[in-house]
Order: C-alpha cells, then structure tokens, then sequence
C-alpha cells in the first residue's frame, strides 16, 4: 500500500511507505545505541572521578604514599582476571550470535567466574589497606583511591547481577531476540568495564609507584 | 523506649525536627495540607484514583508524560516563586533597624531553595515537558525510543521535588545556595539535615535527567520518518538534541560531585575538606563543569521554540535553518570551555583567566547570529501578532540586554568587581527568564491547542505577557543598579538605608509578576471553560510549518496512522502546498509499548532511600535500596511489554478524524 | 527533487552487527595481552627508563591498548549505527579530555599562586 499524490508538476510523490516493516521496533532498534551514549556518560563519570584523583594524587597529607601501599604483584593478578573474562566474553558471543544457548551459557558463567574474582581480590587489597591504617579518611589521594577503584569495582558487581540474571533468563527463554539484544549490551557494558581499569591500573598504579 | 531504640527506627528524626515554633512554616504548612486533602478528597470523591493510575501515572505514551512534566513544573513555579516573593519582601524592608520578618537561617534556606527548585524543577521539567511532547511528534514517531525509561525519568524527577519539598516540614533545607558549595557544604560547617535534602534529591533527578536525555538523543537519531534526513530535521529538534547531548556530557560531572561530597559526608573521606589534603575549590570547578552548559541545555530548546513560532507566525521557512543549526553546534561544545569564568576570582593565574574568559566572549557570536536569523525571517514576513509571537518580540528585546551584560561579566578584571554581587543575579535572571522563561510560555501557548484540542484564553494570555515583561523590569533594572554600586547577593539586612527605594521598587516587581503567573493560570482556567469556542478541530490552528500539525489535537495515542514520508524541512507546509490527502485505508494494526507501574514503585524505592539515608535511618535506606535492585532486576523478567491497536480500531479513529475535519471545512 | 520513490536511504533500516567476529577478538586479545604485560614489567623490573620517560611510555602504552579494546571487543567502526557511534564515542573523548586535563591544569594553577601548605604539595605549572 503505497499513497501518491500529484504536485503542481504533475510528478508522483510519496507520502506514505509500506509499513511491512516495523519502523520503530525491529531488530536492536535504537536499544544498542541508546546503551552506548549510556556508556559514554558513565565513562564521564569516571572521568570526573580521574580528574578528581589526578588532582589530589600527590595529596598524601602526610599519610602513606603509592609506593608503600601499592602490591603490583596483587594489581596485576587482577588485571588478569578482568582480561580474561573479556576475552572469556568474546567466546561467547560467536555462540549467540548462532544461537546455541549451553555454550553462550557456559562462557557466560566462566566469565562470571573472572569477575567474582577480580571484586574478590579488590575487596581483600580494600580491607588489607584499611586493617593497616591506609582507609579512605586518611588523606585526599586515599579518598580518591577508594572512591575510583570502588566505583569502578561497584559497576563490576553490577554486570556479575547482570551476568546472574542473564543466565537465569537464557535458561526460560533461549535465545530469543530480546535477549540477544540485552547480551549485546551486557558485553559492551563488560567491556567497557575493562576499558577503564587500563585507565586505573595505569594511571593510579603504575604511575603512582614510579612517580 | 529507650533511647537507642527510638535512634535506630528514626535515626536522627525527633519532634524538634518539625518546625512548630516558626509561624511561617506552621501556616505554610496547614494551607497546604488542606489543599492536599481537598485534592486527595476530590479525587477520591470522583473515584479518578483508577483513572489517573492507569492513563497517566503508568503511562509510557510520551505525549501524557510530557504533560506531567509540565504539571510538574508550574506546580514547583509556584512554590520557588512564593520563595522569590518572600526574599523580596525581606529585602525591602530589612534596612537599619528593622530586621526583617524573616531570621536569617530562614532566609538562607529560601534563597537556596529558591534556585535549586527554579533550576531542576522548573526550568529542567519544562523544558524536558515540552520537548517529550513536541519533538516525537515533529520527527514522525509513534513514541520515543525508550517508553519505559521514559516513565521513570519522570518519577525519578518528581521524587526529588517531592523530596524538596518534604524538608519544607521535616527537618530543614541547605542554608549552603543553589550550588552548595565547598567546604561550607561539609558535614563540619552544615552538619544538620539541610545539605543531605538537597544532594539526595539532585542525585535522585538527575539520574532522570540523564536517563531522558539518552531517550532523547536516540529517538532523534533513529525514530525519525522516512525522508527526514538530519538537515530536514525542524530546529526545534537539533536544539533538542544539542540540549541533549550536553546533559548526557555535563550532568556525570555533577552527579560526581555531588557523590564525593555525599562521600565526605556519610563517610568522612577527604575530597573537599580543608583537611588532610581536601581540595574544595575542585567541588567548584566540577560543579560548574555541569554547571555552565546547564544554562545550555536550558537555552538551546528555548531557542528552538522562538525558530518554530517565529517562521510559524512570520508565514516564510526560518532564515538561515544550516546557519542555525552549525550555531546550536558551535555553542554546545563551545559552552563546555567557559566553566570557569564563574570563579575568575578563584586565584588561577592570568592564562587560566585570560583562556576562560576569550571562550566566554566567544559564545556570543554564534548566539547573536541566531538574533540576526530570527530578525531576518519577520523581515518582508506576512506577520501575525499572535499571543506566542508577543512573547518572541519581549525575548528578543530582553534577551539582549542579559546577553550584554554577560559580555561585561566575561572579562575578569571586571568580574573582579560583579563578582558575588547583585549585577550577576540580575544578569542571571535577565537571561533565564528573558530567555528561557519567555519560551517556555510562547512554546506553551503555542502548543496547548496540540495538547488538549482548544487555546489559551487570550485576554488572560495577555494578562501573562504583560505582567511577566513589565514586571520583570521593574524588578530587575535597580537590582541591576545597586550590584553595580557593590551590594553582594544572599543579603539578608542592609544598614545602608539610602538604597531602600531600589528594592522597594524590585518587590513591587515581583507582584507585577504574580500578576503574571496568575494571568498564565486563569488563561488555563478560562480556555478550559471556554473550550468549547476555542475549540481547535482542524489540528493546525495556526497554520504552521512541522509535522506535530498535521495531526488531530490532541492527537491520538499513535500519533501517525501511517508514517508520513517527509521531503522538504517544512513537512507540514510542503505537504499542504502540493496537495496532500490523508489515507483512507490500508490501516495496519499499531505496535505500542504497553503500560507499567515499574516507574512510580522505582522512584517511590529511590525517595525512600533519599529520606532513609537523610535521616540516618539506615533500616529504610537498606530496605530501600534493596527494593531498588530486586524492582529493577524483577522488570527485566517482565517480556510482555508490547501490544497491538487493532486494525479496526486505527480505521474507526482516522474516520472519525476525517469527518470532524470535513465539518470544520 | 519531487519524485523520489525509490530513495535508498528510505529504506535503510536495520544495522548488521559484527559482535560475533572471532577473528577481532582473536587478535585484539593477543594485543591486549602484550599491551598489558609490557607495561606491568617495565615498572615492576624497574629495568625501563627515567621516570618521566617511563610515564610517557606506560601513558602511551594504555591509549593504544584502550584503542584496542575498542575497535576489536567493542567493535567500534565508522559503519556501525549509522556513524553515531563513532561520533558519539570522539565527542566523549574531547569532553573527556576538556575534563581531566582543564581540571588538573586550573587546580595546579591555582595552587601555584596560593601560599604554600604543607602537606599539600602540588606539581609546577605545566
């Protein structure tokens, strides 16, 4: 069904297309994008929250320095894990994408794995700082630590619900559009995740130990 | 029960929390609680509670919720104007001996709420209000990109004004201004419940703001009709997603500042402390990294609604549409350079002031040039002085003179002298209600018909304008002269006498405009009861150029039938001028989202929080917050979110639309 | 420009999405690999150059492992949605970039001519 009407110069002109197709909602639509200027502006939180420790980074109140707090070897322990479970979350995806649920499941639940243990060990460096009398009351730069590092573990914890739920709903629905569509997300929201700790493991660890 | 009990169920809520002993708050009070038991009576007299739950409150349908916004906001109007009301009327009698009907940490309270209300719930809901429900309509959607989102945007706005308001009566609001700034915004200096109110409840909606903004910007980029490429796009829409665009860029800077302060609050870090190393200068520079643009994001959709009405009423397409559009551009990023010019006092050294301040002055090119276009489409225009045309003429006159001053304060040796003095509240306001407020109204004169399907009555509209122009002079030309003789803001009592006429002058303002905001009400009130006169059946009443007209007002719940295909930047117009016939038939039936209560139960867990972690109740936060999460996960369980309008259904209402059209022909 | 029923861009609705390429993630995982060894060794060998050479080099080091993970996990190119993507993402960058550095730059000028504090000590004007 297509409408024409006859302009002044007697040429067809179309008002209406054929509506086979539903303009607003198929396919991703506009949730993939919508969710990515969702991310750009959770990257400008943690933006805010960089240009905030880089201005209290050397802010140390007389307290404790990076060097005497920092154990690269424990950073780059969990720099591993949250590396892998990115590159854990690329093995799933050519499985959604052909929609064979029990291995997009399977990567799915490893990759969770990953992530429980990058908080695990996050949340054992936070409690070892503050046993030892480096919490985030201290000083400037150690509010500012806790407050980056902590929020950037926070959304981790976030995508572990996510992941949970995720899991939980592959299991009732398969792999149903819907749910490809939020598994897009998911792993662009896991990635990006891994995009800011490049920033925190160089800018708030290395940088910090060797400046 | 004992004390540790009673602390652990109230936190650190106590009868002295309720303002018995102050008159003002008591009578303010008792009016209102009758008012709200009369509308809770009457509502549930005419049994609407059902009524409103299920067509408005769950609804996901962009054009009800952008009247709830706008509800919203003129309800707020009221309150932050009887705040402007009670400043000047302290002001103007508080010389020498006379203290003043209002105690001073009274009177702090009110110039804080004043402006944080007047901002994010006045001037952010209206302007969000109009474009939820203008701009789906202009691009050709049925809806927005995120109906859900949407919904929840708006309550999560509500509830941080509800949240406002409740410190009205519970406790007390920040004594700290609009921006709460650092360190006297410290748990150290403002250790009562006034900060909390004010950063839960702008944390609260500006998680709405965020989210509606992403809706925005991805219903301009992806829903709009077929042929509407982006430099067919009407104006209004860029300045919407420009406006857009920089909330989703600036509004994370605030919601971080304001997290570290709540941090230095709850928890005792030191981000701006004078402590152990606290920067509080960087809650300045962060607050005002949102803050400036904010002013933006306000003025940007003001200045598509003077392009719409101006091309509308000067009957000829908006001079210069790509030159308009590369301005809106060229402001939205400049807009982001110039935070710092509200703290050119700061101490930074002269590059750092020179940079900000050369930014500044910049700004004004592109804003002037969009003066120009405008003057040059009523140029040789076949004008009708209509009520929303009245409104672009006071813009463009009052506008200018914000502009000009804003240029004065721009150049940092000058602003060493404005600097916190009354001249900058006077600029502030020559631009905000110059510019934004007299949008607002024109863009809701303009729209109302589209709205609810009959106009604003007009003597009553006039009423509107008139109180609104002439009051704002009157109050703001002495404000603007004793800053310049060096009277700082947030004054509570002068001992200088002799400039007691000038704000003497600026309070009989300031009824003027009451008269004004009344005039605004009862042309509601009078259109309403003579709606049956002022009855619009043709949907295009005043002949207009975009497509939001060529459907019926109020148009139905689809919005378009069948998408309209668009080849011209006027739709409407082109469409008329070559002929175009509605389709008769051929209707499909309509996919639309369906409606859900998700949103008011989030943003009544989210208030609940607020008021929890306000008061050290640390049982209802937990609860709260746990709520938030299950809610939210729980929604993602829920796939049963569509449905289809019947074939048949779509047919029976396009008819019907068609003979009330041949009637009226 | 009054006919136009054929028009393209019409009917272009729809984005394929590449999410599920295993050879960019292949690759981007190798490189991701070597980008984040290479500067998790420099500094813990302390076997690189002068601190300020080294930070250049571990700051260098993250923006190309950051523009990594955004082309081959992100897989962000100038196709996908239409361009908006892309734009969206470098119009982060800038304001990313406005943020961290005119925050650090107008905080250290200000505490350049302020009087010293101590405890509070702060780089030299840049």
């Amino acid at each position: 069904m297509t409408e024409h009407a006859i302009d002044a110069r007697g040429a067809r002109t179309t008002w209406h297309l054929a509506e086979e197709e539903d303009h607003d909602h198929g396919g991703n639509g506009a949730t993939v994008l919508g969710f990515w200027i969702y991310l750009m502006s959770d990257a400008l939180i943690f933006a805010s929250l960089f240009a905030m420790f880089g201005v209290v980074s050397t802010s140390y109140a007389g307290g404790p320095v990076p060097r005497e707090i920092f154990d690269l070897k424990l950073v780059a322990l969990n720099t591993a894990f949250l590396l892998a479970s990115s590159i854990t979350f690329g093995e799933a995806m050519p499985h959604m994408e052909a929609g064979r649920v029990g291995p997009t499941r399977f990567w799915l639940a490893i990759t969770g794995l990953l992530g429980l243990a990058f908080v695990g060990v996050e949340l054992y460096e936070f409690s070892h700082l503050i046993a030892e009398g480096a919490g985030p009351q201290r000083s400037a730069f150690l509010s500012a630590f806790f407050t980056l590092v902590g929020t950037h573990g926070a959304h981790v914890t976030v995508g572990l619900i996510w992941i949970a739920a995720s899991l939980i709903q592959l299991g009732q629905h398969g792999l149903i559009q819907p749910m490809k569509r939020r598994l897009i997300c998911l792993s662009m929201f896991w990635h990006f995740l891994d995009i800011i700790w490049i920033g925190v493991f160089t800018f708030v660890y290395l940088y910090g130990v060797i400046r | 029960m004992s004390d540790s009990l009673l602390k652990s169920v109230f936190g650190r809520l106590t009868w002295e929390s309720f303002p018995f002993h102050e008159p003002i708050l008591l009578t303010t009070f008792i009016v209102v609680s009758l008012l709200g038991l009369g509308i809770v009576g009457a509502v549930t007299k005419y049994r609407l509670w059902g009524y409103l739950w299920g067509e408005w409150f769950t609804s996901v349908d962009h054009k009800k919720i952008g009247i709830m916004y706008i509800i919203l906001g003129i309800i707020m109007l009221l309150r932050g104007f009887s705040d402007a009301l009670m400043m000047r009327a302290q002001q103007a009698v508080a010389f020498g001996a006379n203290e003043g009907y209002l105690p001073a940490h009274h009177y702090d309270q009110i110039f804080t709420a004043h402006g944080t209300i007047m901002i994010f719930f006045v001037a952010i809901p209206l302007v969000v209000g109009i474009i939820n429900f203008v701009m789906p309509l202009q691009i050709g959607a049925r809806d927005v990109a995120f109906p859900f989102l949407n919904n929840l945007s708006f309550w999560l706005t509500a509830a941080g004004a509800v949240l406002v308001m409740i410190s009205l009566f519970v406790g007390e609001f920040a004594r700290t201004g609009w921006l709460s700034y650092a360190p006297l915004a410290e748990l150290a200096y403002s250790p009562d419940t006034g900060v909390d109110y004010y950063l839960w409840s702008l944390q609260i909606a500006g998680v709405g703001t965020t989210l509606s903004a992403i809706n925005m910007v991805a219903t301009i980029i992806k829903m709009r009709a077929p042929g509407m490429t982006m430099m067919k796009m009407p104006v209004f829409c860029w300045t919407a997603l420009c406006s857009n665009v920089l909330a989703i860029a600036i509004f994370p800077a605030l919601t971080a500042a304001f997290f570290l302060l709540m941090l230095d609050r709850y928890v005792g870090t030191n981000f701006f402390t004078n402590e152990l190393g606290g920067a509080p200068m960087m809650y300045w520079n962060m607050v005002w990294i949102w803050g400036h643009p904010e002013v933006y994001v306000l003025v940007l959709p003001a200045f598509g609604i003077y392009s719409e009405i101006t091309a509308t009423f000067s009957g000829k397409p908006l001079f210069g549409y790509s030159s308009m559009v590369y301005a809106t551009v060229v402001i939205t990023i400049l807009s982001y350079l110039v935070w710092l010019h509200h703290f050119f006092t700061m101490g930074a050294g002269p590059t750092v002031n020179s940079f900000f301040g050369i930014a500044t002055m910049v700004i004004s090119i592109p804003t002037g040039a969009k003066i120009f276009n405008w003057l040059f489409t009523m140029y040789k225009g076949d004008i009708r002085f209509e009520l929303p045309m009245w409104w672009v003429v006071a813009f463009m006159l009052t506008f200018t003179v914000g502009g000009m001053t804003g240029v004065l304060l721009a150049i940092p040796p000058a602003d060493f002298v404005f600097h916190n003095s009354l001249f900058l509240v006077a600029h502030f306001h020559n631009v905000i209600i110059g510019g934004v407020v007299f949008a607002l109204f024109a863009g809701m004169t303009y729209w109302f018909p589209k709205a609810f399907g009959f106009k604003l009555d007009e003597f009553w509209g006039k009423v509107a304008f008139w109180g609104w122009v002439i009051g704002y002079w009157i109050a703001w030309t002495p404000i603007y002269v004793v800053g310049l003789m060096g009277e700082p803001r947030r004054v509570h009592h002068f001992d200088d006498t002799s400039i007691q006429p000038y704000f003497v002058i600026a309070a009989i303002g300031a009824l003027i405009i009451l008269v004004g905001i009344l005039g605004f009400v009862m042309s509601i009130v009078m259109g309403f009861v003579k709606r049956k006169q002022l009855a619009d059946t043709t949907g295009d009443p005043w002949n207009g150029r975009t497509l939001e007209w060529s459907t019926s007002s109020p148009p139905p719940e689809y919005n378009f039938a069948i998408t309209p295909v668009v080849h011209d930047l006027d739709a409407w117009y082109d469409m008329k001028a070559r002929g175009y016939e509605r389709p008769k038939e051929g209707f499909r039936p309509i996919h639309m989202p369906r409606n859900t209560g998700s949103g008011v139960i989030l943003a009544g867990l989210a208030l609940a929080l607020g008021f929890g972690m306000v008061w050290y109740m640390w049982w209802l936060a937990a609860l709260s917050f746990a709520g938030l999460l299950v809610v939210a996960v729980g929604h993602t369980f829920n796939l049963k979110r569509d449905y289809f309008i019947p074939e048949d259904e779509v047919t029976r209402t396009e008819s019907e639309r068609r003979q009330l059209l041949a009637a009226g022909a | 420009m009054s006919t136009e029923p054929y028009d393209a861009a019409l009917h272009a609705h729809g984005d394929t999405h590449g999410h599920g390429s295993r050879l960019g993630y292949r690759v981007g995982s190798l490189l991701a690999i070597v980008l984040t060894v290479v500067p998790f060794w420099l500094v813990m060998s302390q076997s690189g150059p002068a601190p300020g050479w080294m930070a250049a080099v571990i700051f260098a080091l993250a923006v190309s492992q950051i523009a990594v993970h955004v082309i081959c996990f992100l897989h962000l190119d100038t196709r996908s949605e239409g361009g908006w993507t892309l734009l969206a993402f470098l119009f982060t960058a800038v304001i990313v970039v406005i943020t961290i550095g005119g925050s650090i730059w107008v905080m250290f000028h200000l505490n350049t001519n302020m009087m010293p504090m101590p405890g509070a000590h702060m780089g030299p004007v840049r």
